[in-house]
């Protein structure tokens, strides 16, 4: 593999390899190519395309969501450069080494019938010459699959394996094949740290806890006031203050912006000591619940979230605002019991206590005007439903301050 | 070099070969995974291998880049002053190194471990580009450049609270520890335990993927929390028969505190029990 960086050819490869990734949306740099190609100039790796896979995923994909990206990558690349004239791009020893290797005695012994490695090298390169495109299964022709004693993936007992090298018990599928990465692969943007940079701008710092800090002020008027001995006065560190009461309506059509919702979430999570969560269903009622596996047992009426929490707290509501407009204006209107007092009261009476408030809604916003239930909702909100998106938390921001 | 698995020490070959090109190139290495599958032992057995020096930085969320390279202790020099000390005199008596200080200037090559780097705030890793790229930084008090004599092996794990910067990844070499399958785990095992009755072991891991196989667990259990569990077993005298009547008709799962740390889990696996 050292040799193929040193060729030009080689170098012409591999860049294709670079452009692959691009195409499928990784965001590889110049500088982390250039890294790969050091690697394999200092000879990190030898031949084998399993070193290979995985050495340039360590130096190219910094995070494990995009691993299976770079593994539909990987594979679109492998089939493209097996498709070029490889006998002449292929460094012999490249071949010869896992070859060598991977031979058991008796192997040895098959391959001297068919005329020694000399003669099969030979045959596998004019064959390769013959054949111009790709190739899969069948007897005759290098490719993937089949009983032909050239090409990966199969098995034959003489048969050359390209770039094949160690493990043989392993199966033979490749990793790339394996996809075992697929679940992790989102295809919306990271969103979580730009949502926490944004939140940044809510900061009120207070001082509360142990005292941990020199405090410099009190430090000198205290040292002043004994003569010049020094006397050293503390403080507790600085914190973010604002205090968050978050609402999050969860299950039915908020399933499909649940990946949102916790990049939101976590965001929140990292940036406010103080934040409340409860879960509620389509529309506030009566009562939300603390823990959403167990709904009943952690039921907390409204009402006392009013008492509970004064009213410096920063109400952010999270839903979709997608359901009947009933369940929103009428007694009896919720789709899960029978409540009392439309959710349009509840919503108010919150709203009052908590007058910094935001209703972020996944919903991309072109669709909202397609639901009634999102314009009653907004009215009641007083026009402070924005997007759950970069510039709609910057927006939010402005309502909470 | 190459790092291998030890016999205290089970390293996957994607793994090894992630460890010796972050070695080779000098690049820091970012390690993420499950917690529990040995990111922050990695470095300590990389060092035990290397018979390099080993330094550890915990960070914390209130941990500041500063205090990786050093700290002036402003109030001791003032309070030395008051006390007419001769010390006063020199600043550098009152420049403590941190951990990246201590790693530049070692005398062997040693390995840099930068433990949880995703509890700090969001900028920290930012605010280590500079010194991790060079290797070199200026201590303002005293007008020294502190430069590495050699580039130390920085390992530097993450659990994935906070996303990081894309510059700071840019420049590290990346490996994602995936949960061991049963054959890796059994090697763990034994590693832990090589007089462990091949049976014993063979029913625990069976009920222990069993155990992870439960949809919607809070915190799905562990390499460490099986380590402990078998110890348990060992302790407690389990027997592979009772793990396996446990297996045929699950009722309370032996020992079920060592692998399960939410109340709600074990609830969780009690109900599934019960529905079997």
């Amino acid at each position: 593999m050292s040799k193929i960086s040193n060729s030009l050819s080689g170098r012409l490869v591999l860049t294709e390899f670079y452009f692959t990734l691009r195409k499928h949306g990784l965001k590889t740099s110049i500088t982390e190519y250039l890294t790969l190609l050091e690697a394999l100039e200092k000879g990190v790796i030898w031949g084998s395309i399993d070193d290979f896979y995985q050495l340039s995923r360590v130096m190219l994909v910094k995070d494990e969501r995009y691993f299976d990206r770079f593994d539909r990558a990987f594979a679109e690349y492998i089939d493209k450069v097996s498709e070029v004239d490889v006998a002449e791009q292929i460094p012999e020893d490249w071949l010869n080494n896992p070859l060598m290797r991977d031979l058991s005695e008796e192997d040895k012994q098959k391959l001297n019938e068919l005329g020694g490695l000399d003669e099969l090298m030979k045959a596998f390169k004019e064959r390769l010459k013959e054949q111009q495109s790709r190739h899969q299964g069948g007897n005759k022709w290098i490719g993937t699959g089949g009983t032909s004693p050239f090409g990966a993936y199969g098995y034959h007992p003489n048969g050359i394996r390209i770039g094949q090298e160690g493990n043989r018990n392993r199966s033979a599928a490749k990793v790339w094949d394996k996809r075992e990465f697929r679940d992790l692969d989102e295809d919306a943007a990271l969103e979580q740290r730009s949502y926490q940079l944004a939140l940044r701008s809510l900061r009120q710092f207070a001082r509360t806890g142990a005292q941990t800090e020199l405090d410099l002020d009190e430090t000198i008027r205290a040292t002043s006031k004994k003569g010049g001995l020094l006397d050293l006065k503390w403080q507790a560190e600085r914190h973010n203050a604002v205090n968050v009461l978050l609402l999050l309506d969860i299950g039915g059509s908020m399933d499909d912006h649940i990946y949102q919702v916790e990049q939101l979430f976590t965001a929140l999570k990292g940036e406010f000591h103080n934040l409340e969560r409860f879960y509620f269903h389509n529309c506030v009622y009566e009562g939300v619940w603390h823990n959403n596996a167990r709904r009943r047992s952690s039921f907390v009426s409204t009402e006392s979230l009013i008492k509970r929490f004064g009213e410096d707290y920063r109400l952010i509501i999270v839903g979709d605002a997608t359901m009947g407009p009933y369940e929103i204006a009428f007694p009896g209107g919720s789709v899960e019991h029978w409540n009392e007092e439309p959710g349009k009261v509840w919503l108010e009476r919150l709203l009052t206590r908590f007058e910094r408030a935001v209703w972020l809604n996944p919903q991309p916003e072109p669709h909202w005007k397609y639901y009634p239930s999102i314009y009653l909702i907004n009215e009641i909100m007083s026009n402070r439903m924005e997007a759950l998106t970069l510039a709609g938390i910057q927006q939010a921001i402005e309502h909470l301050r | 070099m190459s790092f291998k698995s030890t016999e205290r020490y089970i390293v996957s070959e994607g793994l090894s070969q992630a460890v010796n090109a972050a070695v080779t190139l000098e690049k820091p290495l970012l390690l993420k995974g499950e917690p529990g599958t040995g990111k922050t032992r990695l470095a300590m057995e990389l060092a035990d291998s290397l018979d390099a020096p080993f330094l550890q930085w915990n960070i914390k969320s209130t941990t500041k880049a500063q205090q990786g390279l050093y700290e002036y202790d402003a109030v001791s020099r003032l309070r030395d002053s008051q006390l007419g000390s001769e010390k006063v005199h020199d600043i550098s008596n009152y420049i403590k190194p941190g951990k990246l200080w201590q790693a530049f200037t070692s005398e062997q090559r040693p390995v840099l471990l930068i433990d949880e780097i995703d509890k700090a705030d969001i900028e920290f890793p930012n605010d280590l580009l500079q010194e991790l790229d060079q290797m070199a930084f200026h201590v303002y008090e005293t007008g020294e450049q502190v430069e590495a004599k050699q580039r130390p092996i920085v390992i530097i794990t993450s659990n994935n609270e906070k996303t990081l910067p894309d510059a700071f990844l840019r420049r590290c070499f990346f490996h994602y520890i995936q949960f061991p399958d049963e054959a890796t785990l059994s090697d763990i095992v034994q590693v832990h335990y090589p007089n462990l009755q091949p049976r014993l072991l063979d029913e625990a891991l069976a009920v222990f993927f069993g155990v992870r196989g439960i949809s919607g667990l809070k915190k799905k259990p562990s390499t460490s929390e099986l380590l402990d569990w078998i110890r348990l077993l060992l302790t407690e005298d389990i027997t592979p028969e009772q793990l396996a009547e446990y297996r045929e008709r699950p009722s309370m799962l032996p020992l079920a505190g060592a692998l399960l740390k939410h109340e709600q889990d074990i609830e969780l696996i009690e109900r599934a029990s019960r529905a079997y």
